[in-house]
């Protein structure tokens, strides 16, 4: 991960009815950070005929409706907004949600985490607790529905994706690579290396709302027993995830 | 009275969708539905239904179904063989089964993905907005044999039957736009791409079509630090062999490939019902050219409807006659493109 930003956010075309706001082409916390500073203020004042609006891990996606608003027009009013601040030292938006996850960690349910304990230069006791005590940002949601990219962990965790795809993880395994964390919506291949398990689901058709989560909104996984995650499981769809405002 | 249709036979891949499940990007969802747009849009206007209503979409394997009281239906999108008790319906026509009738949707002469759009729509269940099945999403499945769902109520039962006449245009050039990540590839790149006549892979589904030449691969400025980012469908992706990937219906929301451009909307029926082993050429045009070939799927509606024609003697008994008129498609590069449009809404 490096830290260099454009001298400024660059308005794009992406598709015939879309226009990213690109804060960096590569991954970084001030880049996120923009983009979810920016997206807010959007927002607040959303100009006429935008039909969407999203935030990735380092931009800001701006749909609209080519019968509404022509292109120029929607990126000068873009534009305009970027010009209102330095969004590289914009604060975080407020009314973020912070969660905590309840996931067990290593044996069965965490496979992997010696060999990444390993990999970070880490006893495992010491990676438990660098996951469970780092306020982890979700970055962006993505891949699947309301899967969250967690960030950032310290640069020990730099740990490059594996060459070999593990075949399947099962939904909710919490996987880690390169600073990141992700707790899986469904089962699925990866690269990424197992070390946890939560009972919380990304996207439940039970769950009110079906999405828990917003990009923006910050984690912090609780270590709890193997025996305890399976309890937890069965409370529901949020396998024991508490929500507390951060206003 | 309430109505059934029921799925005796699903050919692989046969799945319900609709126009998709629009504005959920940031939610991680991509937008999905109906692998051919214009197509399954055809349909829809043929029967009057409500734009959003599902329909079947089948791939290449066709399928059989029956219906539970009398309903009318239109088959849309790759031309296959239909038959209503083995008598042949015409592509892009409407027709009406009754109780106990056999549709049979054969295999595709021409395209991938054909609709089978039945008058009311079909009523399973809704999720996040949609009722498509979207594979990478997990939402939705592929039907079954012996599957059944409630069908909605017609918009107009006692409607005349219509049909559609296409003109066919010879050229498949398809557009490319320009998008954020273009100017990473050199222009000798951007000439290459455009001069290739490219083969579709036999690796295509509705995420996305790979394209395949014996030409060398395309690389971009800083590929291997490019972070992650918003994905379009359309998007033409270079994979990690350099190989082209046109992003379909049910990309993912995001990807780290760096991507020369985006086929506009337009133009990406042709993609999505182009067979393994046809041959695809790109063209670059600049954003005010893209922005003319813009129609959205609600002016395209009204345009298909302002098209009909009755259908006055039974269909079936005039098919052979209609069907080489019927059959193909509008190309991308449909050059009396702005006339067609200006005609629109005037149904």
């Amino acid at each position: 991960m490096t830290d260099h930003l454009p001298p400024s956010p660059e308005v794009l075309p992406l598709g015939l009815d879309g226009i990213l706001v690109r804060m960096a082409r590569s991954l970084s916390d001030a880049g996120n950070r923009a983009a979810l500073a920016y997206h807010a203020a959007l927002r607040q004042r959303l100009p006429g005929g935008v039909t969407e609006t999203a935030t990735s891990l380092t931009s800001v996606f701006v749909r609209f409706d080519p019968d509404e608003i022509q292109r120029a027009e929607l990126e000068n009013s873009l534009a305009e907004l970027i010009a209102v601040e330095d969004w590289y030292h914009a604060p975080l938006p407020p009314n973020r949600t912070l969660w905590r996850i309840p996931a067990a960690f290593g044996g069965s349910h965490g496979p992997q985490l010696e060999e990444v304990a390993d990999l970070a230069g880490l006893t495992p006791d010491q990676a438990i607790e660098d996951v469970t005590t780092t306020d982890l940002r979700v970055l962006a949601l993505g891949f699947a529905p309301g899967q969250p990219y967690l960030g950032f962990l310290d640069t020990h965790w730099d740990i490059p994706r594996q060459t070999e795809i593990t075949p399947q993880v099962p939904r909710g395994a919490v996987v880690t690579a390169v600073r990141q964390i992700i707790p899986f919506a469904n089962a699925a291949p990866t690269g990424w290396r197992q070390i946890g398990q939560t009972g919380f689901r990304c996207y439940s058709r039970a769950a009110t709302p079906p999405i828990p989560l917003k990009a923006g909104d910050v984690i912090r996984f609780e270590p709890v027993t193997a025996a305890e995650l399976t309890r937890l499981a069965e409370t529901g769809p949020l396998g024991g995830a508490v929500p507390e405002n951060l206003s | 009275m309430s109505r059934t249709l029921t799925i005796l036979r699903a050919g692989p891949g046969t799945s319900i969708q609709d126009l998709g499940r629009p504005g959920q990007i940031g939610l991680g969802l991509s937008r999905g539905g109906a692998a051919d747009r214009q197509g399954f849009i055809e349909g829809a206007a043929l029967l009057g239904n409500d734009i959003y209503a599902a329909a079947l979409e089948l791939t290449i394997g066709g399928g059989r179904f029956q219906v539970s009281a009398p309903t009318r239906f239109a088959v849309s999108g790759a031309q296959a063989p239909a038959k209503l008790n083995g008598a042949p319906v015409p592509h892009l026509s409407t027709a009406s089964a009754a109780p106990g009738d056999q549709i049979d949707i054969g295999p595709a002469t021409d395209g991938v993905y054909s609709f089978l759009h039945l008058a009311g729509g079909i009523l399973s269940p809704s999720e996040l907005g949609g009722r498509g099945r979207h594979g990478i999403a997990g939402l939705g499945s592929n039907l079954a044999d012996g599957d059944a769902f409630p069908l909605g109520d017609d918009p107009t039962p006692d409607a005349a039957p219509v049909l559609l006449r296409k003109r066919e245009s010879a050229n498949k050039v398809l557009r490319v736009m320009p998008g954020p990540q273009t100017s990473l590839f050199s222009q000798d790149d951007l000439d290459r791409f455009q001069s290739i006549a490219f083969t579709r892979s036999p690796k295509g589904n509705r995420q996305g079509v790979r394209l395949e030449s014996d030409d060398k691969p395309f690389a971009s400025q800083g590929q291997l630090t490019l972070v992650s980012d918003i994905i379009s469908e359309g998007d033409i992706q270079m994979t990690g062999d350099g190989t082209p990937y046109v992003l379909m219906a049910d990309c993912q929301t995001m990807g780290g490939y760096p991507r020369i451009g985006t086929i506009v909307p337009a133009d990406l029926p042709a993609i999505a019902q182009a067979r393994p082993g046809d041959i695809l050429r790109f063209r670059m045009i600049s954003l005010d050219e893209a922005a003319d070939t813009w129609i959205s799927d609600q002016t395209y509606y009204r345009d298909v409807r302002s098209q009909l024609e009755p259908s006055v003697r039974n269909p079936w008994e005039i098919a052979d006659l209609l069907s080489y008129e019927l059959v193909d498609r509008p190309g991308p590069e449909v050059t009396e493109s702005p006339a067609y449009l200006k005609n629109s809404g005037q149904e």
